[in-house]
């Protein structure tokens, strides 16, 4: 199955003519997304690759159907509004793609989304593949690399970080591991899709057998996590990879920053959390694809 | 974390309605002394540093007289907060405390929402009072499509016990704090403590407010000059970075100075990342080595080749530094080749002399570390180029061999050259720079290989010179991408034609700056 993108997803492009959006385009179309249409107000008519250019996201619905899914390549400052114009049109899944989206936006975003009941990825996200079937934003960079990076399986990887996502799965791969969905949920401290909320969703997929994340110090998330798995609503084996032990524990923005996080947050709060609810904490990402496999392998046996 | 100062915070609230003490900014004794005049009553003095606990360091007095104004500035000024010096105080007219308050508002992550927080007792220690009683911390999520309304503010504050006509005016300023918030992108905000003096009114008598750093573009009228998380003013190299950062939005560029001075004694590295978790990674790989950073540096997301030659001339600013380490997550979605060509053309013109390891894994990995191998093969310090089948953990052992190797010799900060422009120089705007063809040169070239080397096509010969083949409109606008390819081309193939003119707004003069101090380190040591 994989997870909120397969071969069958209708796929629209925001901000098609600019320099990432046509590069990209490229890369989802080669690589088997079914990309239906494009959007850059003022350039209606012209076509990218072959994708049909619209000056709207209601137009383009209108010419080509309904739209599942749309990533969204806009300067930060557009991003907000190429959101809620996807969400208002009945995109269910906005994929943000660029970096330095300012936080009240992304918190509308939010709002808005979760009352439309759509959902949305990053900001500050490469992205999401699920191998073998379809990739959105920029992941694997192009077709060839995404090919040969990722293959089909049945581990879900979730990270913060853009360049170990790819890294992770790489390895995997390498290590004869395939993945349902690979997603970059993105590096900023409010993102749509969080890793609590991934897992969730590979929880359901009959595809996914086992999760990998990698976490980073700062936010809730990975603690988040752990709460889930305790309470029993997460019970496929998730295998963890924490980075920034060296670095300061997370940013402290004032008092009350420390009156709502506590102790949360820190290098040291998530591992130990983890570890507590029973998630496999690995000490460096070469670990990831061994302890994957092992873990695998002794499903299979129980079975 | 664009932090402003108390002063500065002050008069945002005062714009958005709350009610602030009287006061005035001053930079001198004598200022002060004037300020607390034209005040005419009992004042406080309070040094704008961003620091906690100003208090207990001395960075706060109270002044009945002009005169004891004049004096308390004076040691105000004279003191380190710490480790900050203190430029400015904030001179305000004394209030008469009846009660103290705290509120704050800060993004909750899990719930996607800003938090409004609420409590009776504020002042110095609120983190401690919060502990020791929940029951007098309220908090309220807020609809950011709403807004925070008065009687939303009022159900949060009468859970802490406030009534009266005392719990009417603090409603009503938290309204109005939201809306200030809202309205300058606050990441956080905090008035503690919030005041009732003994006239009535509500005041708010200190103020922290942090505006998200992406949002600084909005409000220029703050004078941000370097949005990012410090804890300190931004270093000078840091202001020159953040310039490239915010007139280039293509790719994610970082520079973050780790040490101000490089001890040459020590094994310094410059560090040139890709991607937060690659970058963390490959930290931990250099100082499980040994090493020391002179910056922290992040150029990913598919950054521009003249992005990543302006990273890497400014992390060669730093004088004393043994290596230049580059590396990333290993499997990077981004062109690589781009990298490296920013990286050539930067080591290329300053000679390096130090080794550098330069882990691009990723896409065109092959391509990269071939541009490295071929192009900086005759510079005098080593380069090495590895992809995503070499760990971060071998990369750092490298650099180390390389280091002993080149006996730990130190990188001399250069001055910025640029060619002489003359007058057959037919040259073009880019998006960020201009391309400056000697086009007399251009006679002798057998190749052409500047047209081949443009993949987006944009030259064309014209009586055997190059020249564009499009409108000088549409190269500066973006159609030249600034990949430097071919100029690298021209430069090893052919006639050494082309120059690209990657200007960084006070770099050169910070430059001259390090090296007469570079100067006059070695003239002591003769
Ligand atoms: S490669 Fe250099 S010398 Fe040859 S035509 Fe191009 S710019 Fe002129
Ligand atoms: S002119 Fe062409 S080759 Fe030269 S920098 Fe611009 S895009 Fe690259």
């Amino acid at each position: 199955m994989s997870i909120l993108v397969n071969e069958q997803s209708k796929v629209l492009i925001q901000g098609i003519t600019g320099r990432e959006g046509m590069v990209r385009t490229r890369l989802m179309k080669d690589y088997g997304t079914q990309v239906t249409a494009g959007v850059t107000p003022g350039k209606g008519g012209q076509d990218v690759y072959g994708v049909p250019v619209y000056d709207s996201v209601k137009q383009a619905v209108e010419e080509c159907g309904e739209l599942d899914i749309s990533v969204v390549f806009v300067p930060a400052f557009l991003v907000k509004e190429a959101a809620l114009e996807a969400i208002d049109a009945g995109v269910r899944l906005a994929v943000l793609i660029p970096d330095r989206v300012p936080i009240h936006d992304v918190l509308e975003i939010s709002r808005f989304s979760k009352q439309e009941q759509a959902r949305f990825v990053g900001p500050n996200t490469l992205g999401l593949v699920s191998p073998g079937k379809a990739v959105l934003g920029m992941i694997g960079g192009r077709a060839k690399s995404a090919r040969e990076w990722f293959s089909p399986g049945s581990i879900g990887v979730s990270s913060r970080s853009g360049g170990m996502t790819s890294a992770i799965s790489y390895y995997l791969t390498k290590a004869g591991l395939g993945q349902s969905t690979i997603i970059h949920v993105g590096g900023d401290a409010v993102v749509g899709l969080s890793h609590p909320e991934v897992l969730q969703l590979f929880e359901e997929d009959p595809q996914t057998q086992l999760m990998v994340i990698f976490g980073e110090i700062g936010t809730s998330q990975e603690e988040r996590v752990a709460d889930l798995v305790s309470e029993g609503r997460i019970q496929k084996p998730v295998v963890a990879y924490i980075g920034g032990k060296a670095a300061k524990s997370g940013t402290r923005f004032s008092h009350a920053g420390a009156i709502v996080e506590g102790s949360r947050g820190s290098h040291e709060s998530k591992v130990r959390l983890l570890k507590q609810a029973g998630v496999h904490v690995v000490d460096a990402v070469a670990d990831i694809p061994k302890k994957a496999g092992q873990l695998l392998k002794e499903k299979g046996n129980k079975q | 974390m664009a932090r402003l100062f108390e002063y500065q915070s002050k008069k945002l609230l005062k714009q958005g309605g709350i009610p602030v003490p009287e006061g005035k900014v001053v930079s001198s004794p004598e200022q002060a002394a004037e300020a607390a005049r034209e005040l005419g009553r009992p004042v406080v003095l309070k040094a704008q540093v961003w620091a906690t606990g100003r208090a207990e360091k001395g960075g706060i007095h109270f002044a009945d007289s002009p005169e004891e104004a004049r004096k308390a500035a004076r040691e105000i000024l004279a003191i380190r907060i710490s480790g900050l010096s203190v430029e400015k105080i904030l001179v305000e007219e004394k209030i008469d405390i009846q009660s103290e308050y705290f509120a704050g508002l800060v993004i909750d992550d899990a719930e996607k929402s800003p938090v409004m927080l609420f409590s009776s007792k504020g002042g110095t220690g609120i983190e401690e009072i919060a502990r020791k009683h929940p029951d007098q911390v309220a908090r309220a999520y807020v609809n950011v499509s709403k807004g925070f309304r008065e009687y939303e503010a009022r159900d949060l504050i009468r859970q802490t016990g406030v009534f009266g006509k005392t719990l009417t005016w603090l409603s009503r300023v938290l309204a109005k704090f939201f809306q200030v918030s809202q309205k300058y992108d606050a990441r956080s905000a905090e008035m503690n403590p919030l005041v009732l003096a003994s006239d009535g009114t509500v005041y708010a008598a200190d103020c922290h407010f942090v505006v998200d750093d992406y949002a600084v573009f909005r409000h220029p009228d703050l004078g941000i000059e370097v949005a990012r998380e410090f804890d300190r003013p931004p270093t000078e190299l840091e202001k020159i970075a953040y310039q490239v950062e915010k007139n280039d939005h293509r790719g994610t560029f970082y520079f973050f100075q780790m040490l101000d001075e490089v001890d040459e004694k020590e094994n310094v590295l410059g560090f040139n990342g890709a991607g937060g978790g690659g970058s963390m990674m490959s930290m931990d790989a250099v100082l499980d080595q040994g090493f020391k950073l002179a910056n922290y540096c992040d150029t990913s997301g598919n950054p521009s080749a003249s992005k990543v030659y302006r990273a890497a001339k400014i992390i060669l600013s730093q004088p004393h530094i043994k290596g230049y380490f580059a590396s990333g997550s290993g499997v990077a979605s981004q062109e690589q080749f781009h990298s490296a060509r920013g990286l050539t053309k930067a080591f290329k013109e300053e000679g390096l002399e130090i080794p550098a390891v330069l882990r691009l894994g990723g896409n065109f990995e092959e391509k990269a570390i071939e541009i490295l191998h071929t192009y900086l093969k005759d510079i005098p310090g080593k380069v090495e180029g590895y992809g995503r089948e070499d760990s971060p953990e071998f990369c750092a052992e490298r650099m180390k061999k390389l280091i002993t190797d080149n006996d730990f010799l130190s990188h001399k900060v250069r001055p910025l050259q640029e060619p002489e422009i003359t007058e057959e120089v037919y040259s073009f705007q880019t998006p960020t720079g201009e391309i400056r063809i000697n086009q007399e040169k251009c006679l002798n070239c057998s190749t052409k290989a500047c047209i081949e080397a443009c993949t987006q096509n944009i030259l064309k010969l014209e009586q055997q010179k190059p020249v564009l083949a499009i409108s000088r409109e549409d190269t500066e606008k973006g159609k030249c991408t600034e990949c430097l390819a071919c100029e690298i081309f021209c430069t090893f193939h052919e006639q050494d034609a082309i120059f690209i003119h990657l200007p960084i707004k006070g770099l050169k003069e910070y430059r001259e700056k390090v090296i007469r101090k570079q100067e006059k380190c070695s003239d002591r040591r003769k």
